[in-house]
């Protein structure tokens, strides 16, 4: 109830805020924190939950960018159908490689998804329709009422997309979709002889990832008003997805949220005050001294920073 | 199909890029493939050695002896890179897989944006005698630069295979790799050869770093495209065999040059090859072609 109840919350501040504030770069940075929120809780669901680090974000995001535009350019299709299709496309993209290359362990799936992006990357590079490596300049449709600005509306429906996301998360942890993620971590041999479907949960777990991560992806040409392949497939986004959750922790749906609601403000804070280049250094070293001296997480060091205190 | 000259003019420049190829991935067939490290920061730290090349040429140095001389400090810093990563995580057993790759994932991404800070995002390249020139066999022109990494590439390999079959030690590291309990039964300690291992592997990265930047200019963003190729010719090699990354190593570099070549195809299809191959070969024979 209580989570619900602040669901609720927060929704109805995004919107009032969206009513209220006029200054619009809060909705640009805001909109860019909101994304990594949620592809932060999509990486989690694989990488979290069942320990398979997937470097092949950039491809579920950009396929679901692709999909927005393209059909946006041939049909005009309205932003809700966009991302709907978008949450398809990457969702099958999802399916199928995860079937192909989830019986792979460790670094073995990490570099195979990282082949994934480059082989999207190339693809899209070489497709004409879709603008080829120079682009696609889009016009973007007036605002649908009551949204006054775009970026308003569109900082609205990423605020949507990442309590989804959340909750979604939330309810495979909790659900026993997430227990048989957990034992796979823990040691995959013991899951699969206690009668986990091992495979079939983590192809699960990748197509909704996926999903989701594609979803996200669907509104960036709009945002943007262009799209082109090789920052629509920059590994940035890995980078991003993957660093949030290690930074907030991985075990629980939270962990993603508090990681990346810090590391982008702080990167939006890096790139507008010291430069582009200073903001991935602070990611990388970030996540290195996460890695090494915090395996838990902010989470992890709350839990320990609490027992202390009842004792 | 392609005419037979244009074929013929593939495969030899495959070749000679396969063995560069070959090169570059000899480190990383040696901490990866030998010694399990996910060590995602490899093309990093090659492109970093490029950058060190780049430096010493500018000094007036020839960028193959500057390779050769930065071995040295590549040694000692793959060793301090090993042993933090042990510490940080093959010490505390398990659970390292997920963090032990992020942590070399966020050391590439220190390294390329430290490169980024300290050169700009201009590519780079270098001066020397037999760069620029070239060879000519009636149509064909061989540029004299591919065929000096040709040469170095030839050597470095032969050399590390010769010191892994042949030298005390580097039965030592085979040994590691396949059986590191009845090492440490024989009262050996795997840790530092390992380390050792670690060391070479990156002192021959140095040297690829200076091939890197003498077959054409070198940007600091240029490992992400190279994570691909090496674990490509790594993985289809078989993890650790020499023969193996070889072979593959030519495998790639064949097919590479007769995708860039080819007119349906071309330059912008390039990059694909060494990951399809490496998606092909993770799906149908994870073991490589020369598996251990």
């Amino acid at each position: 109830m209580k989570f619900w109840a602040s669901l609720v919350v927060v929704l109805a501040l995004v919107v009032a805020a969206a009513f209220t504030v006029k200054n619009e770069f809060v909705f640009y940075a805001g909109y860019t924190v909101l994304l990594y929120v949620v592809l932060a809780t999509a990486w989690n669901i694989l990488g979290g939950y069942a320990g398979y680090v997937n470097f092949g974000t950039p491809a579920f995001f950009g396929l679901g960018a692709y999909t927005g535009a393209v059909l946006y350019k041939a049909f005009a299709l309205p932003l809700g159908l966009q991302i709907a299709a978008a949450a398809l496309m990457s969702g099958l993209l999802g399916l199928f490689a995860g079937a192909l290359t989830l019986r792979l362990r460790g670094i073995f799936f990490a570099i195979a998804t990282i082949a994934l992006v480059v082989i999207m990357e190339t693809a899209f590079i070489n497709w004409r329709y879709a603008g080829g490596a120079t682009g696609l300049q889009l016009l973007r449709p007036p605002p649908t009422a009551p949204f006054e600005s775009y970026i308003k509306m569109l900082f609205v429906v990423m605020a949507a997309m990442a309590l989804g996301a959340v909750a979604l998360a939330r309810y495979i942890q909790d659900s026993w979709i997430g227990r048989g993620l957990r034992a796979i971590r823990d040691s995959e041999e013991a899951a699969e002889c206690s009668g986990v479907p091992t495979l079939r949960l983590k192809v699960f777990a990748c197509t909704v990832s996926g999903a989701l991560m594609g979803a996200a992806g669907a509104p960036m040409p709009m945002y943007l008003q262009y799209i082109e392949p090789s920052s629509t497939f920059n590994l940035n986004y890995a980078v991003g997805a993957l660093a949030s959750p290690m930074i907030g922790g991985t075990g629980h749906w939270l962990g993603p949220v508090i990681g990346a609601l810090l590391l982008s403000s702080l990167q939006q804070y890096v790139t507008v005050t010291i430069s582009n280049e200073m903001n991935v250094l602070v990611v990388g070293v970030l996540l290195v001294v996460f890695v090494v001296a915090a395996p838990e997480g902010i989470l992890g060091l709350a839990k320990k920073v609490g027992a202390r205190w009842k004792r | 199909m392609l005419p037979l000259d244009l074929l013929f003019e593939g495969v030899l420049f495959g070749i000679l890029l396969g063995a560069f190829y070959a090169a570059v991935s000899m480190g990383l067939s040696v901490s990866f493939g030998l010694l399990d490290v996910p060590h995602v920061a490899h093309p990093a730290i090659m492109v970093f050695g490029s950058y060190c090349t780049f430096v010493l040429a500018r000094m007036g140095l020839d960028p193959i002896v500057a390779g050769v001389l930065l071995m040295a400090p590549f040694f000692l810093l793959g060793m301090l890179v090993y042993r933090f990563y042990y510490e940080a995580f093959e010490r505390r057993g398990a659970e390292a897989g997920v963090r032990g790759i992020a942590f070399f994932f966020g050391l590439a991404l220190i390294i390329e944006v430290g490169l980024i800070l300290a050169f700009g995002v201009d590519q780079r390249l270098v001066e020397a005698a037999y760069i620029g020139q070239s060879l000519r066999f009636g149509d064909i022109r061989i540029p004299m630069r591919t065929l000096a990494v040709f040469g170095v590439a030839v050597v470095l390999t032969v050399l590390l295979s010769l010191y892994l079959a042949k030298t005390f030690t580097g039965r030592a590291i085979k040994a590691v790799a396949q059986d590191e309990p009845a090492l440490r039964l024989m009262g050996a300690d795997p840790v530092r050869i390992k380390q050792w291992a670690f060391g070479i592997a990156t002192a021959v990265s140095a040297l690829a770093g200076a091939m890197l930047i003498i077959i054409g200019p070198v940007e600091p963003a240029m490992d992400r495209l190279y994570i691909g190729r090496t674990f490509a010719v790594v993985v289809l090699g078989g993890l650790g065999s020499m023969t193996g990354t070889i072979a593959a190593g030519l495998i790639l570099g064949i097919s590479e040059s007769i995708v860039l070549i080819h007119p349906a195809l071309g330059a912008s299809w390039a990059p694909a090859v060494s990951f399809a191959l490496l998606l092909l070969v993770l799906a149908i024979r994870p073991q490589g072609l020369f598996g251990r």
